[in-house]
């Protein structure tokens, strides 16, 4: 028998986690049927927005969450004063972009797109849970494959991986930041060398979108890792993890 | 802009085969005289800070490609090694480790650059051989991809920062408490305990000297005897936890019996001795009683 006031029930389940809540778990835990429970989600939310209230209805890591709403980060910052949260470094979010658009990937993938040993920032972002291991790459060395977490959706807001901006929409972003780039092209090349330049580039995105997301060109044929040699693989890989931070 | 400002470019339009080639494509501007230039364009303060924002080779490739408005697809690769040199020799005049990637990357350059000082084959094997810029390039683009990448997640990230789910008050677990919490009385006072069961009883004589004053316990013994009209010399002894303070209230009694504020009796031989308050005679004996600690 779902409740009397499914809206206001469904607020009480929402309050009660500090962990985003699946539809399926809300509904089961509702003894109401999903698309009614997604309707209440959705008057909710709405009530939320309507009546200015200072939490919010967020779909975060496939699950719903009550958070406080933006424009009153900076009271509950105070609030939480003197907490340290965590933020990512530059190295850090490279190497979780690469993961996230390549996963399943090995270290020395990401290591050939970033230059750079990526030991460190890896065994970081182990620690914190945003990157797990998927197995291992039957390919030469059976290296460890990497992948990103819930935490990894946590924290960065996202419902699921296809939030992430597409191929083509990094690059419209990268074209965007690099406009000296264009206007030079436009100001100084003959229109003829411009579509040239252009179509060429085209071309090669092309080729590196085509190995970006969601579907990794590499696929790797994943052998898995048990739960008891993880440690052991994750060491034994990246060195000494976590004693160095990554920046 | 002639030749002879950037002799080495000449070997760019040679080798270059980009749909890209064209006089106008590629147009650094002559390499800066200072040494520094390459850092002293950034905004951001000092060499240092610039130095170490670099991710990697690629990294500083891009910002040099960048600053030097240079055609990713068309680089003139002896201008561009030159500029990744000098930074590589001013990370050591700057005593900076100089991770292995840059070097690696300071070689494939210079292949790179020697590869297209060669004349080009005649025949039509060229085709296989491709610009030798190519690789590089690609992976510069995809580099700068993930970059971009990365700007967005780090975007997400502070969006994210500005939503608080429940369960994010400090915890015990916390590294740092926090500085400026407000303490409440029963904060003090569990403090405090804590701070008494910790400390070992013999401590308490290490620290006596500064505790017993005489003109505290004048008016502790006096306030006592006013109180309750007499207080006897054993109960007040017995009181006292240390030699010090025995003699410190022995020294307080006798003040107190001079200054004639108490008097002293004794029912028998060997008994109790009883302290009890002086009927007022002298008013001017009160004095140092009521204002303890006055001098």
């Amino acid at each position: 028998m779902p409740p009397s006031n499914l809206q206001a029930a469904l607020e009480a389940l929402l309050f009660s986690s500090d962990q985003p809540l699946p539809l399926t778990l809300l509904a089961e835990s509702l003894d109401a049927p999903p698309d009614r429970v997604a309707e209440a989600l959705r008057e909710y939310e709405a009530a939320c927005t309507g009546r200015g209230a200072g939490v919010q209805l967020r779909e975060i890591a496939g699950g719903y969450l009550l958070v406080t709403a933006p424009e009153h980060a900076e009271w509950v910052g105070r609030l939480l004063r003197g907490k340290k949260r965590m933020r990512l470094s530059r190295a850090a979010l490279e190497t979780m972009a690469i993961i996230a658009y390549k996963q399943p990937v090995t270290k020395s993938e990401v290591e050939a797109i970033r230059g750079v040993d990526s030991s460190a920032v890896l065994g970081t972002l182990l620690e914190r849970n945003l990157v797990t291991i998927r197995g291992r790459s039957k390919v030469v060395g059976r290296p460890l494959l990497y992948g990103t977490t819930q935490e990894f959706l946590g924290y960065f807001g996202l419902r699921d991986l296809s939030e992430l901006p597409r191929p083509e929409e990094l690059r419209a972003l990268v074209a965007a930041r690099e406009p000296e780039q264009l206007d030079m092209m436009e100001m100084e090349a003959p229109a003829s060398a411009l579509a040239r330049g252009t179509l060429a580039e085209l071309e090669v995105v092309a080729q590196v979108g085509s190995d970006l997301p969601f579907s990794s060109d590499l696929q790797h044929e994943v052998e898995p890792v048990g739960e008891g040699d993880m440690d052991d693989a994750v060491a034994e890989e990246l060195g000494q993890t976590g004693d160095r931070p990554a920046d | 802009m002639s030749a002879t400002d950037r002799p080495d470019d000449a070997v760019t339009p040679k080798a270059a085969r980009t749909p890209a080639k064209t006089p106008t494509a590629a147009k650094p501007p002559p390499p800066t005289a200072e040494p520094l230039g390459i850092l002293a364009r950034d905004p951001s303060g000092s060499v240092m800070v610039k130095l170490v924002r670099f991710e990697g080779p690629l990294d500083l490739l891009l910002h040099l490609i960048k600053r030097d408005e240079i055609d990713i697809y068309d680089i003139p690769i002896a201008h561009i090694t030159q500029q990744y040199l000098t930074y590589i020799e001013l990370m050591r005049s700057l005593d900076l480790d100089v991770a292995g990637e840059f070097l690696v990357m300071a070689a494939t350059l210079m292949r790179i650059k020697a590869k297209m000082l060669l004349p080009l084959p005649s025949v039509g094997e060229e085709d296989d051989e491709g610009d030798p810029r190519e690789e590089l390039v690609q992976r510069l683009i995809e580099y700068r991809q993930f970059k971009e990448a990365a700007g967005t997640l780090k975007s997400r990230e502070s969006d994210r920062r500005l939503l608080f789910e429940r369960g994010m008050l400090p915890g015990e677990d916390e590294a740092g408490p926090l500085p400026l919490a407000p303490a409440t009385l029963f904060d003090l006072l569990d403090a405090l305990n804590r701070v008494m069961l910790r400390v070992p009883e013999q401590t308490v004589y290490e620290v006596q000297g500064d505790i017993f004053d005489v003109e505290d316990k004048m008016s502790l013994i006096a306030r006592t005897v006013a109180e309750e009209g007499s207080i006897s010399f054993t109960t007040l002894m017995h009181n006292c936890r240390a030699r010090a303070e025995v003699i410190v209230t022995f020294i307080a009694l006798l003040e107190l019996v001079k200054l004639g504020t108490v008097s002293v009796t004794q029912a028998e031989p060997f008994g109790d001795i009883l302290i009890v308050a002086r009927t007022r005679e002298g008013s001017e004996a009160d004095a140092p009683v009521e204002s303890p600690g006055g001098a």
